[in-house]
């Protein structure tokens, strides 16, 4: 008996050894533990067997059992993990093929520009207002300091609807609806569309955007507004970047100036970008005239404050290098895809 | 404004800095500089030389071959130039050096070298060259000659710097001056500021008694019938007038201000209304009728030929000067043909007068004429300057033996403007700039640009040609000015907390931009104002509302003359500008304002709507872009009690495929086809549609609070109903009567199938609906399934639907 569970042992070991497939091997299981299989015929005979041998038989059998499964199963995970590999090594792809992309629309340039200041100014605790586009003479001129017949109102080519009515020519008039509102502090930005009378050509458009900025608040000084701009400048163009104050005049603030970064296409030493100087323009500013603040109905000797307007597309087409004012209108997508 | 260096220099004289300096220091302290030029950067190695001997080039007719005394040495020219002599003094360009231009007065930039070389095998060693290759011109330089080589007076030093003998080793610098810096447009009130931004001593010219012992109230007589419009007229009188070239000197500061010298008299005033920024006027005193001049408005309809020879048709508005009998100039514009100076003129008037600014703006602006004169007087001159102003005409001519000036002015000046005094409050400067200045160090800042002080009443007195100080923030400004921007520290505001906030309504614009770009749309900008042709092309009837545009007093043309009240224009022609470009497949979003008026003409401001405006053509249709807008109304949780309602109201879009989009009963936008007509009056060859959403309803309906419902636990139970449906019930119809019938346990009903044609009868469509049922607490059991489907079943048949399973 001892010899014939040998020898069904050596066979079994030899038929799992040669089988190489994963059905060959089940084939070989079931040859020898199935049902009908040799082992479990040797089982099956055990009645033959003296009783007082039996226990050792059986154990004898068990153990013959279990070298088989336990090859089986070894052999099993080889041949698995064989077929993986093939498996794997058939699924081979080419990645440079071009890839299935969903096809997401873009964003404005001007878009983009906007929302990179509003992020730096909502950060500085800003709330974003917006106004009217079209606007009372009132709020665009008279509120500012710029009384009829002022020269500034000639200088800024204004589209009229009627003599009380404009088309806004600045995003200031927010400033005064703002601060006629009464609530202290003040700290906005007003983003907008405006409008001139400049005929369309690479350089102009008779209607862009600004963003206005106004901060009132008892003891803001012009160190405040320089403070804040600078740091504005950095947010937007890189922490490197140097500002310069230059001094200017607007009617509606006092002292004014003119800010210009250094050039962040040349980092200041010159390019075609900045005509070589070095700098660029950027925005006006100035503390809130005192009499602008008086007719707005805030005490000018309680409280100052400053303000700012930036030219949107001036950013967006300085940062993303466009050459011609008209793309931003044409809607091309393969010009707005750029972005 | 222009000004050269050295005409500043004349009043600042220890001014030493290079150009690039002089613009930096002059910007930063507020006289923005733009840019400048310098007259000799193309000119070099250009030397007076004499031509000692001229002869005939052997090869060449029109060559001639010169030996020139450059001083050093003598060098052999040859030049095919006709004017010149043996004796005459010329400019030479030696070897190596640079003309600025060509004779024909063509600039090259950068300059033309000159090389020594051989002409018709003749040696050349330079050039003599004409005052067009020296980059100036005729206009300027009046004695060159009109052909050939520049000629330099006898006593001219051979051997010298050519270009110093010609005045051009200066620098021409161009300002940018703001409105409220009058004084600025005079090179003293430059000068001025340049002598404070460098420190150092300012010399404005000193002005001299002149006149003879007569009196000019004696020949001339003024009236102002209209002081409001003329606050002061200085008049005097010159005669025995020499009319002669000008000298050199002022020739040359004309020049390089781009200014032509005529004879001494024009060059006179034109020199006065550079230097103090006073246009003057000089009269043939002959011509005046009744030795008077009166200033009056001009009478309705009169004309008035000005000394260019033009006929001026004025109005009441427009400011006069008159004599006894007639016209003889437009105020503070221009003079007449009729009292002009001629050659002849034996007696002059001089008038140097201060006018509204405002009315000769307007006037201007009106008569359709702009002067050198008017675009001064139009800021708003000081009065003051004048009388100053024109005692200096007459002290140059005194000096240039243009004439004998007559003694005594006839001024009439009923208000005399005064200083502004304003408290001097260092402590309030400090608290507006942020800076620790002491008293002195402002008061020194004053001093400097001659402000004046009372240390009495602690009061700074602004003199009369600064019109633009009235306040201590105009104070604060003149101290951060020339104590530097740059000096002034850097802090960031303190005080009460503000938080940052993007309001409601941009945030649901963001939601608008981010699901358009998830589908694709890519975001175009269109314009505010546009043709009212637009209407006719989106076949918009005549009587439509939405022809009651806002129109632009003054646009661009018929073009942008209209406010929009609807988006599809411009998206449409967005759409189509992309067609004609050949791009396919072109999804655009906008979001604008269209402007509805409450009535017009327009009283108050009008409705500004924010639409959220979809345009596409190429992949998708009519259900892409449903399908875009749901998105949208899912993110903003306007869900639920949405309907799509089949409208044919639009004339531009397709009367079989429009929808106006409500949620409950409110109409938040529409959405179509559009109309294969006006697809093609665009040129747009492919189906296109529009999608446009009313920002402001969709924002008052749009809310971002969600709560969480939980993940069901119990089981759904699915039923299929297929039917039978009249064409004229919509689907929407059928979803409408299923979520109404099905109860609370109704979790979703789905269109899986839909069918139109053969084996469906006429007139129906089979249509197939998958039903989920779910209830939250508990299992459903098999009655409540059955009680509800009988209920939808019964509402179904109702509408004459017939149920097939």
């Amino acid at each position: 008996m001892k010899d014939k569970l040998k020898a069904i042992r050596e066979e079994a070991l030899a038929q799992i050894e040669q089988a190489g497939a994963l059905d060959k091997l089940n084939d070989v299981r079931v040859n020898f533990l199935g049902k009908k299989g040799k082992l479990t015929a040797v089982l099956k005979s055990m009645k033959e067997v003296a009783p007082e041998d039996r226990p050792a038989f059986g154990q004898l059998v068990n153990e013959t059992r279990a070298q088989i499964e336990s090859f089986l199963d070894e052999t099993k995970q080889k041949l698995e993990a064989q077929a993986l590999e093939l498996q794997l090594k058939s699924e081979v792809i080419d990645v440079t093929l071009p890839a299935k992309k969903n096809s997401v629309g873009h964003r404005h340039p001007n878009t983009i520009a906007l929302e990179e200041v509003e992020r730096i100014f909502i950060g500085m605790g800003y709330e974003v207002v917006e106004g009217p586009e079209i606007e009372y003479d009132l709020y665009n001129f008279e509120k500012l300091n710029i009384p009829a017949n002022h020269p500034a109102k000639d200088e800024q080519d204004t589209f009229y609807i009627n003599k009380e009515i404009v088309l806004r020519t600045q995003t200031s008039p927010v400033q005064a609806r703002v601060m006629e509102q009464g609530k202290l502090p003040i700290r906005m930005i007003a983003p907008g569309r405006v409008f001139r009378s400049d005929e369309v050509d690479a350089t102009h458009s008779p209607s862009f955007h600004q963003i206005e900025g106004l901060v009132i608040d008892k003891h803001i000084t012009f160190a405040d507004l320089k403070g804040t701009l600078e740091e504005f400048a950095k947010q937007l163009f890189g922490p490197d970047t140097r500002t310069k104050f230059r001094p200017h005049h607007f009617p509606f603030t006092e002292p004014s100036a003119e800010v210009d970064v250094s050039c962040f296409k040349c980092g200041g030493k010159g390019c075609r970008f900045c005509k070589g100087s070095g700098w660029i323009e950027i925005l006006g500013c100035g503390m809130v005239h005192p009499h602008v603040l008086e007719m707005c109905g805030i005490d000018p000797d309680e409280y100052t404050g400053f303000a700012f307007g930036v030219g949107l597309e001036r950013i967006a087409l300085l940062k993303y290098e466009i050459d011609d004012m008209r793309l931003l209108y044409e809607n091309d997508v393969r010009f707005l895809k750029q972005f | 404004m222009n000004t050269t260096l050295s005409w500043i220099k004349a009043y600042v004289p220890d001014l030493d800095c290079t150009a690039q300096e002089y613009t930096d220091a002059m910007t930063l302290s507020g006289t923005k500089v733009e840019g400048y030029v310098a007259a000799d950067r193309d000119l070099d190695k250009i030397v007076i030389g004499q031509i000692e001997k001229i002869e005939q080039h052997p090869d060449a007719d029109k060559l001639i071959v010169c030996q020139v005394n450059i001083g050093s040495e003598t060098i052999q020219i040859v030049t095919g130039a006709p004017n010149v002599k043996v004796g005459d003094k010329v400019p030479v360009v030696l070897d190596g050096g640079r003309v600025a231009g060509n004779h024909d007065g063509k600039m090259t930039e950068g300059g033309i070298p000159i090389k020594k070389g051989k002409l018709r095998g003749i040696e050349s060693n330079g050039m003599m060259c004409s005052i067009e290759e020296l980059g100036s011109s005729r206009d300027l330089y009046p004695e060159a000659p009109e052909y050939g080589i520049y000629l330099f007076p006898e006593d001219a030093e051979v051997g010298a710097d050519a270009i110093e003998a010609l005045g051009l080793h200066d620098v021409t610098f161009e300002y940018e001056i703001t409105s409220n810096r009058v004084d600025c447009f005079g090179v003293i009130g430059i000068a001025r500021e340049a002598a404070a931004t460098f420190g150092k001593e300012f010399h404005p010219p000193v002005v001299t008694p002149t006149g003879n012992d007569e009196q000019a109230s004696d020949y001339i007589k003024v009236t102002v019938q209209d002081p409001d419009l003329c606050p002061r007229y200085c008049a005097r009188v010159v005669k025995n007038i020499r009319i002669a070239p000008s000298p050199k000197w002022m020739q040359r500061r004309l020049a390089a201000a781009g200014i032509r010298p005529i004879n001494n008299i024009v060059d006179i005033t034109n020199y006065i209304m550079e230097e103090y920024g006073q246009p003057m006027h000089a009269y043939d005193y002959d011509q005046i009728a009744g030795r008077e001049i009166v200033v009056r408005r001009a009478k309705p309809g009169e004309t008035f030929v000005t000394l260019d020879d033009q006929e001026r048709h004025l109005d009441e508005n427009v400011l006069m000067i008159c004599d006894g009998e007639k016209s003889v100039g437009i105020a503070g514009i221009m003079g007449g043909e009729n009292s002009m100076i001629t050659d002849n003129v034996t007696t002059m008037l001089f008038e140097a007068a201060c006018f509204d600014g405002t009315n000769i703006r307007l006037s201007s602006k009106r008569i359709g004429l702009r002067t050198e004169a008017s675009a001064k007087f139009e800021k708003g001159l000081d009065p003051n300057n004048a009388e100053e102003a024109i005692n200096r005409a007459c002290q140059l001519v005194e000096e240039m033996g243009a004439g004998e000036v007559v003694g005594g002015m006839v001024d009439v000046y009923p208000v005399v403007k005064q200083p502004v005094r304003i408290p001097f409050e260092p402590e309030r400067i400090n608290a507006l700039l942020g800076t620790d200045l002491s008293e002195e160090e402002m008061l020194g800042y004053f001093r400097k640009i001659d402000l004046g002080y009372d240390p009495e009443t602690r009061e700074v007195i602004a003199p009369t040609f600064r019109q633009d100080l009235f306040r201590t923030a105009d104070l604060a400004e003149e101290v951060a000015r020339f104590y530097g921007y740059a000096n002034i520290p850097t802090t960031l505001p303190t005080g009460e907390a503000t938080t940052g906030k993007l309001p409601f309504d941009l945030r649901v614009r963001q939601i608008a931009q981010e699901i358009a770009e998830f589908c694709g749309f890519s975001q175009g900008m269109m314009y505010s104002f546009e043709s009212p042709k637009a209407f006719d092309r989106l076949l918009i009837p005549q009587d439509s509302p939405l022809r009651n545009a806002i129109r632009i007093m003054n646009p661009l043309g018929e073009d942008f003359s209209i406010m929009r009240t609807q988006s599809v224009n411009g998206m449409l022609t967005s759409l189509a500008f992309n067609y004609s470009h050949r791009n396919k497949n072109v999804r655009l979003y906008e979001l604008g304002n269209i402007y509805l008026p409450k009535e017009l003409p327009l009283r108050e401001l009008p409705d500004e709507r924010m639409q959220f405006t979809l345009g596409m053509y190429g992949e998708g249709d009519f259900f892409t872009m449903k399908g875009v807008v749901e998105e949208f109304l899912d993110k903003l949780g306007i869900s639920g009690r949405r309907s799509y309602q089949p409208e044919h109201d639009r004339p531009f879009l397709h009367p079989g495929r429009q929808a106006n989009i409500y949620y409950k009963k409110t109409r938040i936008g529409y959405l179509g086809e559009v109309h294969p007509t006006v697809a093609a009056t665009y040129g747009i060859g492919e189906k296109a549609y529009i999608a446009v959403l009313d920002m402001p309803e969709v924002t008052e309906l749009a809310t971002f609070d969600r709560k969480y419902e939980g993940i069901a636990r119990f089981p759904a139970v699915t039923r299929d109903i297929s039917m039978i449906v009249p064409k004229t019930v919509l689907a929407g119809q059928i979803e409408d009567m299923i979520i109404q019938r099905g109860g609370k346990i109704l979790e979703s009903c789905q269109l899986f199938d839909i069918y139109e044609g053969a084996q469906i009868r006429m007139g129906c469509k089979s249509m197939a609906y998958s039903i989920t049922f779910r209830a939250k607490d508990r299992t459903l059991e098999e009655a409540d399934i059955t009680a509800a489907m009988k209920k939808i079943w019964n509402g179904l048949e109702s509408m004459h639907i017939e149920i097939r399973s």
